[in-house]
């Protein structure tokens, strides 16, 4: 444990202080959006979102190593990918109800591919595994800052329309009675959870996406009696997941992503356990 | 607030609509004036339901048109307040009676925020069903025909002045359902009431007149709605077991 200080604090390792900072900070779309995600159900489009984003990744890789475009690298790539992604669901779940299912599942296998191609034709070796189980040790200077702007947009628009996000989660149909512009409400909302889920990706990877947006969410929806407390909750457990999880791959040389998941995994489980048990000694 | 005397409240006119290939209502006049009440019954999958949505203009007719208060459906929609069957809902969604009371209040601001104002008629609305004092309660802890009422709640605090029910007595006993109907007697008062429901018997006691729906619609005033009647529109036999139980993807839960 000693050693996990002396490395926090030392001047000369930066990337385990720039992994917590991010972790910590990321918690907070991570919170706030999983909560709207997981009382809207609509983690599986999350899940598309997120394989999609492999596509974006390859893009940028090949362009950036193959073409030569220095301004159009992975993120980008991943930004431009997950965005159009939440443009497609949105429009698909518009028009298409009844046959949504087959086109998320269609979107999530085709993203996937069409990344894997541009990697096999990137010169020079790409590891894809990095980015389907994330890696928040390698986060750089530039994922912190687009931390932190998103950290900002999260905040301020669901911070405005927190009233207007609630009403088109709990009753989409009545909103719409209502005058909002549910269409467009919902295509916001897809696009902040896929501007996330960018994020999710450095963290904990493209596969585990889901688990670390729905499982804090999940943990705190048993102790909120509102949707503000559920986010405030879901954040400070995101936070305590990433910090824990960080702690215990450092302790024990384990990879962070799947450490930080299991936790999560562990406390829900221990929750949804603990809840029955107490239901029980009430009779 | 009533609308223009000389108007309708609702009215349709000529008016067909179809899912794909199927006919779901044909030829449809139905005329309903300011203050009426009517009830809407029919069989399952008779297309109570698609009518409600047309009316409210969440479905577009094929042919035909559809005005509330001399407008297109989407122009008046503010007007309507509308009370869907609580059944859909999420059992546990985290959220507060008053807070979906409140939702009866939006569209008046553009970021949705509740001005106290529209907090004041939130609750006046709760007071009005005799809510109030569980304002603050989660509503998922309340009980079934509380959050139906909750539902009627939100609807109130819109200030319309039509409102439609969809089934609001599928699950609530029968005292309930007495004080409920004494409920519906004071707001038809104020404004137009429209209920769909599967209880013709009782129902038909409180109703000026009755719409059969069942591909066609057929308006008869509560006074002749007779066995023979409802055996006709119910094809023969009548069955009490409701089809129309609707569940989201992952079902939902009964305390």
């Amino acid at each position: 444990m000693s050693e996990l200080w002396s490395v926090l604090f030392d001047p000369n390792i930066c990337f385990f202080r720039y992994a917590l900072l991010t972790g910590i900070f990321a918690s907070l779309p991570f919170g706030i959006i999983g909560t709207l995600v997981v009382v809207r159900r609509i983690s599986y489009i999350a899940g598309a979102i997120s394989h999609c984003v492999l596509g974006g990744i390859g893009l940028g890789l090949y362009l950036e190593k193959a073409v030569g475009v220095s301004w159009f690298g992975p993120l980008q790539g991943a930004v431009v990918a997950s965005l159009l992604a939440a443009v497609v669901l949105a429009l698909v779940s518009r028009h298409a109800r009844q046959r949504e299912d087959s086109v998320i599942g269609a979107l999530w296998a085709v993203g996937m591919a069409t990344g894997l191609l541009f990697i096999a034709k990137t010169p020079g070796y790409v590891d894809p595994m990095s980015y389907l189980f994330g890696n928040i040790l390698l986060v750089s200077k530039s994922d912190f800052i687009f931390v932190l702007i998103l950290d900002v947009v999260v905040l301020g628009l669901v911070g405005v329309f927190y009233h207007k996000f609630l009403a088109i989660c709990f009753d989409e149909e009545f909103s719409r009675l209502r005058g909002l512009r549910t269409g467009w409400l919902y295509l916001l909302l897809l696009c902040l959870t896929a501007l996330t889920i960018v994020l999710l990706v450095r963290v904990v990877g493209i596969v585990m996406v889901i688990a670390l947006l729905t499982l804090p969410a999940a943990v705190a929806g048993n102790f909120s009696s509102n949707i503000l407390q559920m986010m405030l909750l879901a954040v400070l457990f995101c936070a305590g997941f990433v910090v824990a999880g960080l702690g215990v791959s450092f302790t024990l040389d384990l990879p962070s992503g799947p450490i930080i998941i299991v936790i999560a995994a562990m406390v829900y489980l221990l929750i949804l356990v603990g809840g029955k048990v107490a239901k029980v000694f009430k009779k | 607030m009533i609308g223009d005397p000389e108007k309708s409240a609702i009215s349709i006119c000529n008016l067909s609509f179809r899912y794909d290939a199927q006919a779901v209502l044909v030829d449809v006049n139905l005329d309903i004036d300011p203050l009426d009440s009517i009830c809407v019954v029919g069989p399952n999958g008779g297309g109570k339901t698609t009518l409600i949505k047309l009316i409210l203009g969440l479905l577009i007719p094929e042919t035909g048109t559809v005005r509330v208060f001399g407008r297109k459906p989407e122009a008046a929609r503010l007007r309507i307040g509308y009370v869907p069957q609580y059944a859909q809902y999420d059992p546990q969604f985290p959220i507060s009676v008053l807070e979906v009371v409140c939702m009866g209040r939006l569209g008046q601001s553009f970021t949705g925020r509740y001005s106290r104002h529209d907090r004041e008629q939130a609750l006046a609305a709760l007071a009005e069903i005799n809510l109030v004092d569980i304002a603050s309660r989660p509503f998922s802890s309340i009980s079934g025909g509380q959050r139906q009422r909750v539902l009627i709640a939100r609807a109130l605090a819109s200030r319309g002045d039509i409102l439609i029910l969809d089934e609001p007595t599928a699950n609530i006993d029968h005292e309930s359902e007495v004080k409920f109907f004494d409920l519906l007697a004071k707001l038809n008062q104020r404004m137009t009431i429209l209920m769909v429901t599967h209880e013709v018997g009782f129902a038909s006691t409180f109703f000026k007149r009755v719409a059969c729906v069942n591909k066609k619609v057929k308006i008869h005033p509560t006074s002749t709605l007779t066995g023979d009647l409802i055996r006709e529109m119910y094809g023969g036999d009548l069955q009490m077991i409701r089809h129309d139980h609707c569940c989201s993807g992952e079902g939902h839960s009964h305390e």
